[in-house]
């Protein structure tokens, strides 16, 4: 069986902005909480890769408090084959998520591990890293494009000064970037459908993993706000004053 | 005393600026001893690293294997060399992005990613929630901490310096073949480096074509900058993907930075609040760009341009 395994994280929905209360905590109540966007992109692809032949089933992944069952759901309506619930009360730092993450490797023996490249609520974008490294096989990080080609893959990467193609050895782990694909629409029949698909749920003690907060969040706080700058009237005007303040000769 | 280990970053001729970023960002921790690694398959990029004012040494890791920046590669040589430090840091460019986490892991130490300031040797500040939080984060008493450096957040140390450069061998360490590089496309432009420009013009959807943005590159050329382009407009197909500038693009912090034709999505507006002077031209007034711009031209882009290029002179 060839398992293409995918993590998805659930977060606060990206459209809305993400307020402090005045005790200075997340205001996190009434959150509408969705998919990570990102790692859409990394079901997509996979659900993709099947679809061409190239794998026989794909794996969706979370590690979540007991009632993130709908973002798995939703996940199983866009095509996952099956899903896998690491349950998980509090929030789990990447380094732990890629332990976790491991553990169902060693499991699922996948030819792949797709994840978004970061999740949009810390935008740590580490878990893809630290999951090659504990696995020591290869990473692709901020893939743009993923070309099968039996043992090994051609990809290419959105890196900063233009786009960067590896060989590398499957399996591997792939993390994806905004343009790799545009996630699919899901109809209502698929909604139905993933009612009835496996979903299991398994605790991090179950698969010999310990987690621990090694990193403590003390405080937030909201960024200092830019002053709101004038208007000019025209063109001449704006040329004048950027020369004023001596950015423009 | 915090011994400071800082991964260079370089094409393999030049070293990127953000490396100096992070030196100022590892220099703002009181009596921190900073080291720069260089990893590269020549000794050019070793030296300039010496220069940077604040270095106290420099390691100088030349080898064939780190012609090309691999993570997959280099963790295993950063990890080797990591011992005497208890801080390891890299600009949170896409290099250090891709790298960073890997080191963390095998050193079994956690990650601080996009440091926009440094409180103690373990106590960050950080942007969450696309920069609209920023959380102060503590690392208790880990004994190493793994740091990507948002480069945006602080200016290049100057150069002038003379650090001792030490040439290392590469560590007795076992290196993966799993990865290989092929190539790198890079577009050829005789314009600055968006990152780290002194001047950025940014196009969004406003322009309404590939072709259209040509205006903007004219405008450019003319002021001596960078182009970047809004996701929008990058989706559109109007600019190629690494002109992307914001939160899931390019994090850019120039003197000037001209948004023609963009709205301001509250990435993009994270991507660009460390610019010193922000400049909106947009036909819609009330587009969320002019909250945060000091300048502001509402109009039509297209008429706008070529009056500036006009009011610009020869």
């Amino acid at each position: 069986m060839r398992t293409l395994l995918v993590g998805v994280k659930r977060v606060p929905d990206y459209n809305v902005r993400m307020r402090l209360r005045p005790d200075g905590a997340l205001a996190m109540e009434g959150m509408k909480l969705a998919l990570n966007p990102f790692d859409e992109i990394a079901l997509e692809e996979a659900l993709r890769l099947r679809e061409r032949g190239l794998a026989d089933e794909v794996v969706v992944a979370t590690i979540a408090p007991a009632d993130a069952q709908a973002q798995l759901r939703t996940a199983l309506a866009m095509g996952a084959t099956r899903a896998i619930h690491v349950v998980h009360a509090e929030s789990v730092e990447p380094l732990d998520v890629a332990r976790l993450l491991l553990a169902l490797v060693q499991r699922e023996q996948p030819l792949a591990v797709l994840l978004g490249k970061q999740a949009v609520d810390e935008d740590h974008s580490q878990t893809g890293q630290m999951l090659a490294a504990l696995w020591n096989r290869p990473q692709v990080t901020f893939a743009s494009q993923i070309t099968f080609n039996g043992e090994t893959a051609r990809v290419n990467r959105e890196v900063d000064a233009g786009t960067e193609v590896l060989d590398i050895d499957l399996p591997a782990v792939f993390t994806t970037d905004l343009r790799l694909n545009q996630p699919r629409y899901i109809k209502l029949p698929d909604i139905m459908k993933a009612k009835q698909k496996p979903l299991q749920t398994i605790t991090p003690a179950e698969l010999g993993v310990t987690v621990r907060q090694r990193l403590k969040s003390v405080a937030y706080t909201a960024p200092a706000a830019r002053s709101k700058g004038r208007l000019v009237a025209d063109a001449a005007e704006l040329v004048k004053e950027l020369r004023q303040r001596g950015v423009l000769r | 005393m915090s011994a400071v280990l800082i991964i260079a970053e370089h094409n393999g001729r030049e070293l990127n600026s953000a490396t100096a970023r992070c030196v100022t960002c590892a220099a703002s921790l009181p009596g921190a001893r900073i080291t720069v690694a260089v990893f590269a398959a020549n000794a050019a990029v070793a030296q300039q690293a010496a220069a940077i004012q604040g270095v106290a040494e420099v390691l100088s890791v030349c080898d064939e294997v780190n012609a090309h920046a691999l993570a997959a590669t280099l963790a295993p040589q950063i990890v080797a060399l990591a011992a005497p430090y208890e801080l390891l840091l890299a600009a949170a460019t896409t290099f250090g992005k891709d790298l960073m986490p890997r080191v963390a892991a095998l050193l079994d130490a956690p990650q601080v990613s996009d440091i926009c300031a440094i409180e103690t040797s373990r106590r960050f500040r950080r942007p969450i929630f696309a920069g609209n939080i920023i959380a102060t984060v503590d690392a208790g008493s880990e004994p190493k901490v793994v740091g990507t450096v948002r480069a945006a957040s602080y200016q290049a140390a100057t150069t002038g310096g003379s650090a001792p450069v030490r040439d290392v061998a590469r560590p007795d360490v076992p290196l993966p073949t799993h990865t290989r590089f092929i190539e790198l496309s890079a577009p050829k432009s005789d314009r600055p480096d968006l990152q780290s420009a002194a001047r950025v013009v940014s196009g969004g959807r406003g322009f309404g074509s590939a072709e259209n943005f040509q205006l903007l590159y004219r405008l450019a050329d003319k002021i001596g900058a960078a182009v970047g382009a809004s996701r929008a407009a990058v989706d559109a197909g109007f600019a190629a993907n690494e002109m992307q500038v914001g939160q899931t693009g390019k994090i850019v912090a120039p003197e000037l930075y001209v948004a023609v034709g963009i709205s301001g999505a509250i990435q993009h507006l994270t991507g660009i609040k460390d610019a010193r002077t922000i400049v909106a031209i947009n036909k819609d007034a009330e587009a969320p760009i002019f909250e945060v711009a000091d300048l502001g031209l509402v109009g039509d882009l297209f008429k706008i341009l070529p009056e500036i290029e006009a009011a610009l002179g020869g």
